[in-house]
Order: C-alpha cells, then structure tokens, then sequence
C-alpha cells in the first residue's frame, strides 16, 4: 500500500465515520439518561430529506443541516411523547418511529420529486480544509480536510465527555439513567431530562442525516440511512456509553466500510454485495468480543412512572 | 398478557384488546386521514381507492389481499411468539430471506423428486434457515448477555444481502444477465388452495399454524411456560420449575423457523424464484401486525389479513389516488403508536403486551 493510498483509505475512513459519530453522540446522552432510541434510523433519514429540502429551499447547504436537525428533531420528539411521555416501550415505539420515518420521507419525496426519482442536485457541504493541522502528515488531510459537520463531531466528543462527567447537570443525566428513582428524591424532574436528552439525540442524528445528504451523496435516495441509525447504537455498546470512545469507536466503523471500496480498489475479487455486508458482520463481532465488559445504565430501557 | 399475567384475569375483560385494536385502528384512519389533508391529497379518494383495490372483487380479494397477507400472518405469527416470550425478535425481515434462499437453493437442486418430497423439503428447508439465521443473536443473547434488538437488526441486513449475493452469484439464472434465480421445478411449486385464483395452500399452512398456536400458548403445559416466562422470567425462575433460558431459547429458534417459512412459502407459492427485493419489508409490518393482534396468534390471522389488504390497496392509491406506496409505512407506524399509546392510557389493570423488563436488553 503507497502512502498515497493509505491517505485516500483513511479520508474515506473518516468521511464514512462522521455521520454514525454523529448519531452515536447523539444516542449515548439518550442512553445515559436512560433512553435507548431505535428510532435513530428514522431521526437519520428524515435529517437526510430535511436537510436536502432546506438546502434547496434556501440554496444553501448550511442551512440545509440546520433544517435536517429540526426534522431529526421532529422525528425525536414524536418518540419521545410515547416513550417518555407516555412510558411506552422504548423498542417497540423505536421501531415504530424507524417505520414511519422510512415511510414518511419516501412519501414525501415520492409526492415532491415523483416516483421514478428524478436525480436531485442539491447545493454540497464543501470541504474545509484546516490551515496548518490539514498539512500534517498521512492523517492530516484525512481528518482536517472534511466537511465543516466532521469538526463538529471532533469538537462535541470531548465539549459532551466533560458535560457529562464533570458537571452537575451531566451528573443529574447519568443519575436518571442508572437511578431515576433516587434522582427524583434529589429534585431532578425525570422525565423532562429524558425528554430533552433524546431530543438532543434527535437533533444529532438529522445533522448526522443532513451530512448524508449534502456532505456524501449531493443527493437524497429512499432509505438511503441504510441501518447506520442501528450501527450508531451498537457504536455507543462499543464506545461503552463515553463520548471519547464512542468518536474512535465511530471512526474505526468507518474504516471498516471504507475496508469494501478500498479492497475493491486494490483488485481483491469478492462479490460487491459481500462488502456490503461486511459492515454489519463487523458490527456483530465486534459486540460479541467487547460487550462483556461493557456496562449499561442501570436503567436503559426501562420506562420510569413517578408514583 | 392478554390472560396470562398474575391478575390479569381479574383486572380486565377478555374484550378489552379488542376495543384497543379498534380504537387503533380508528386513531389511525383519523391521524392518516389529517395528515394526507395536510399533504395535499384526498383521503375519501385514498380510502376508496384502496377498498376497491383490496376487496373490490372477489378475484381482487383472494388474489391479490389472501395471497399478500399471507408473509403478513406467517412473519407476525413468528413475532407474537417472541415477544409472548420476551424475545425481541426484530429479525423477522433477515430470517425471512434465508428462508427464502433456502427454499429456493431445494426447489432448484430437487428438480427430479416428486411433489410429494420435494413440496415439503422445500418447507423444511426454509424453517431450518430461518431457525439457523437466529442462532447466531440467540447465542449472543444467552451466552453473552448481548441484547438482541440490535443484533436481529444487523442480520437483516446481512440476510438481505446475502441474497442479494445469491442471486448475482451462485444462484443467479442461467444466462446470468438479471438478478433472479431460475424458477424452480414444478414439483417444488405450492399447489392452488382455490382453482382458478392465485391463492396457494400456504394460506391454509398459516392458517392452520395460527389455529395451532393458539391451543399450544392457552392450553398446553410449554406453552404456560413461555406466557409465565413472558410475563416475568424472574418470577419464572424462582418458582423453580420452569428453565427460563431453555424457553427462551426454543422461542427464538422457533420464531426464527416460522419467519423463515414465510420466505420459503413465498418463493415456493407466488414467485416461483429468487429475487432481491423478494420482501417489501414484511419482517417489520409483522411486528404491526403481533401487537395489533395482542400478540394472539389467532389475532394475527385477522391483522395479517388486513395488512394484507392495506398493502393491496396500496397499489391501487397510488394509480388512482396519487398516494405514493411508501405511504403503507407511515400507515404501520401510526398503527404501532396506536396500539402503545391506548394500551398505556389504559393503565389500570393488565396490560396488552407481556411485561415490559428488557432492561438493557437493548443497548448490551
């Protein structure tokens, strides 16, 4: 492998990352304060179609990802009035939330763009090259020359491990998460940090969506998510529900699917559609081998009712 | 439970699930209706469009909505037993494809047998890899505590493109130009269950499973088993006389089995052959269709058949109505959120689905 390569395998590395870095930050504060989001696929494509309409609409791609996380938004917070609101299992309205969003974005960009799909060409997130740290060597133009969504990940991981872990506010998150009986006997409104923590979720994975759309394809496709709503949580197991780890964990998720095209490249004859599954297998294994050691909030997955 | 869970019997009627998939259902024709007003379409027109292309004639009825109901029933008979057992089986949708893949790899390879044979190797065929597409999440599960939501999600996408790779690959039809396998022998096809119409006698096998189910969940011993372990696998497992783990286990084989013979049901009845896009999603309607049916496996017989109409007419609102098809998804969630959002408004008393205690079981 040239060095040329190596360079062009770990751009790609980090430009199929982002987007589940993104969602999977997004996801570990749900999950700390005690919410596991399966409906992140549908919070993922809606910020793909959101964020290509607004960008259409206002010519603009910046833009474009601010209306993609008001979709994921949007997305969140219809499954959170089920599954905090109400207290409704959190998998089943999850799974519920993926259906709809899915169903909802095909029915409306079918209705806007027809149903043969005619190519849309919307405005890109260029890349940004960082003055000085792109020049580093091997990794500098793999990590500093992406779209400006990429340094807001960067940025995030380390901004949401010391929210979490060494603020009051971050302290009360993971006491509702691992306690919320006793967080409620401490003055912490349970529900309203649930609510928000996985609208914040929400909003994340439009961005993550939004960055599909207009940093990847230039383009929206029917279910074009395609389950990275569902690696991004299984990145969060890996990342063992800390922000740090999760970033890495995301980027080494993004090295394994860049692994397909790079193979492909250097003439290794597997079929396509075995590549295409690599990423899940990846996935799978790699929850088998690390999760035993891993531990979960005490209280994911369990709706809370204030007696 | 719908009767299983300790006091359930005393809280509630045996009609209350009902009038929650009634009112289901009719909170979801309100909400759908408002929201194809506000996207500009006309529900009355959606609405008779889609009667018309579901029951509109008999032809039309056994035809079209009998033969696409039953993927609906088979898959949402494999949900309803999982989650009856606290398995969260989202895998339907992957379980289904091996099946598939399975049933098809028989009805090729066995061109020589008679139907007799070759009928029900191509069956069990598609019930051994749709039961051998769970092994892998059920291990994990068991052996080391790896939730399986996120598990049953990730094969789905490995089934669909193992097939995807089947039909491009080994199995790809002899001139190797589309993506589909050749059509597989006569003798390997579902004989007509009606002369005349479309309907295959893999409507009667989901038929005559529901029925089957039923007597096994409400009146055998295993089958309290698995509504005990269901209920509370704690409580299970210290009343000492029940293995919680070996329920668990047979429930998600068997699940997995039943999925899976939903795929080879389909090859074997309807297309004939392989091909990619051999599922619109079916694995996931089926958990619409379970708890839209309170996980009754007799309930499911009626969902199935009326998401099976839903999908029908679905074509037809899209001719006639301008609705696009990908709509039916927004129809299943709204019938989901229904069905959650009544039952949990309900409160008092039982509850609709067995006991809500995953804890963690989703993220690790």
């Amino acid at each position: 492998m040239t060095e040329a390569e190596l360079s062009l395998f770990l751009e790609a590395s980090v430009r199929l990352g982002i987007p589940l870095a993104l969602a999977a930050l997004g996801e570990t504060i749900s999950e700390r304060s005690g919410v596991i989001n399966i409906g992140l696929e549908g919070s993922i494509i809606a910020g793909a179609l959101g964020g290509a309409l607004g960008a259409l609409a206002f010519g603009s791609a910046g833009l474009g990802v601010l209306t993609g996380a008001a979709a994921g938004m949007l997305v969140a917070a219809v499954f959170a009035a089920f599954a905090v609101g109400l207290g409704a299992d959190q998998i089943i309205t999850g799974t519920a939330v993926t259906l709809g969003g899915l169903g909802m974005t095909g029915a409306v960009y079918q209705a806007r763009f027809g149903a043969t799909g005619t190519e849309l060409s919307l405005p890109t997130l260029q890349a940004l090259p960082l003055p000085f740290l792109e020049r580093i060597p091997l990794v500098g133009s793999a990590l500093f020359a992406q779209a400006p969504t990429a340094y807001v990940a960067y940025v995030l991981a380390p901004m949401l491990w010391y929210w979490l872990f060494r603020t009051p506010a971050g302290l009360e998150l993971r006491a509702v998460g691992e306690a919320p009986d006793a967080a409620k006997a401490a003055g912490v409104r349970v529900r309203r940090v649930r609510f928000l923590a996985t609208l914040v979720g929400g909003v994340l994975a439009g961005v993550a969506g939004a960055h599909l759309a207009l940093a990847h394809a230039g383009t929206f496709a029917e279910n074009m998510s395609a389950g990275k709503g569902f690696i991004a949580i299984a990145v969060v197991v890996l990342g063992r529900w800390n922000p740090l780890l999760v970033l890495g964990a995301a980027l080494f998720f993004g090295a394994a699917s860049a692994l397909q095209f790079f193979l492909q490249a250097l003439g290794f004859d597997l079929p396509y559609q075995l590549f295409l599954a690599l990423p899940y297998l990846l996935t799978l294994a790699a929850l088998g081998g690390w999760v035993g050691r891993a531990r979960a909030p005490a209280a994911l997955a369990i709706p809370w009712e204030s007696e | 439970m719908v009767d299983g869970g300790a006091g359930g019997r005393f809280a509630r009627t045996r009609w209350e699930p009902v009038a929650i998939s009634l009112g289901a259902i009719g909170l979801t024709g309100l909400v759908g209706a408002v929201l194809l007003l506000a996207g500009g379409f006309d529900p009355l027109a959606a609405a008779a469009a889609m009667v018309r292309g579901s029951v509109g004639s008999w032809d039309v009825f056994v035809s079209i909505t009998l033969v696409r109901s039953v993927p609906l029933i088979l898959t949402g008979l494999a949900v309803a037993l999982a989650f009856r057992a606290g398995v969260w089986n989202i895998g339907a949708e992957g379980q289904l494809y091996a099946g598939a893949v399975a049933a098809a790899g028989v009805g090729l390879a066995g061109g020589g047998l008679p139907a007799v044979l070759l009928v029900p190797a191509v069956l069990c065929a598609a019930l051994a890899a749709g039961a051998a597409w769970a092994v892998l999440p059920m291990l994990m599960r068991v052996r080391l505590g790896v939730g399986e939501v996120i598990t049953t999600i990730l094969m789905n996408f490995v089934g669909i493109h193992m097939a995807a790779y089947m039909v491009h690959g080994p199995l790809q039809e002899s001139r190797g130009v589309f993506p589909q396998t050749d059509a597989i022998a006569e003798a390997a096809r579902l004989p007509p269950l009606l002369p005349g119409t479309r309907l295959h006698v893999g409507f009667a096998v989901a038929a005559l499973l529901a029925l089957g189910m039923t007597v096994f969940l409400h009146r055998s011993r295993a089958g309290f088993r698995i509504r005990a372990v269901g209920a509370s696998p704690e409580a299970a497992h210290v009343s000492g006389r029940i293995d919680a783990r070996r329920v668990l286990v047979g429930c998600f084989l068997v699940s997995g089995a039943v999925a899976g013979l939903a795929g080879g049901v389909e090859v074997a009845g309807v297309t004939h052959a392989l091909y990619e896009d051999l599922s619109p999603g079916w694995g996931y309607t089926a958990i619409a269709v379970a708890l839209l049916a309170g996980l009754e496996p007799l309930g499911v017989l009626v969902t199935g058949l009326l998401f099976g109409a839903l999908q029908a007419g679905a074509g037809a609102m899209q001719r006639d109505a301008g609705i696009p098809a990908a709509w039916v998804g927004v129809v299943e969630a709204l019938v989901i959120l229904a069905v959650l959002g009544l039952d949990r408004l309900r409160r008092t008393g039982g509850r609709v689905l067995p006991g809500i205690r995953i804890g963690g079981g989703g993220g690790a």
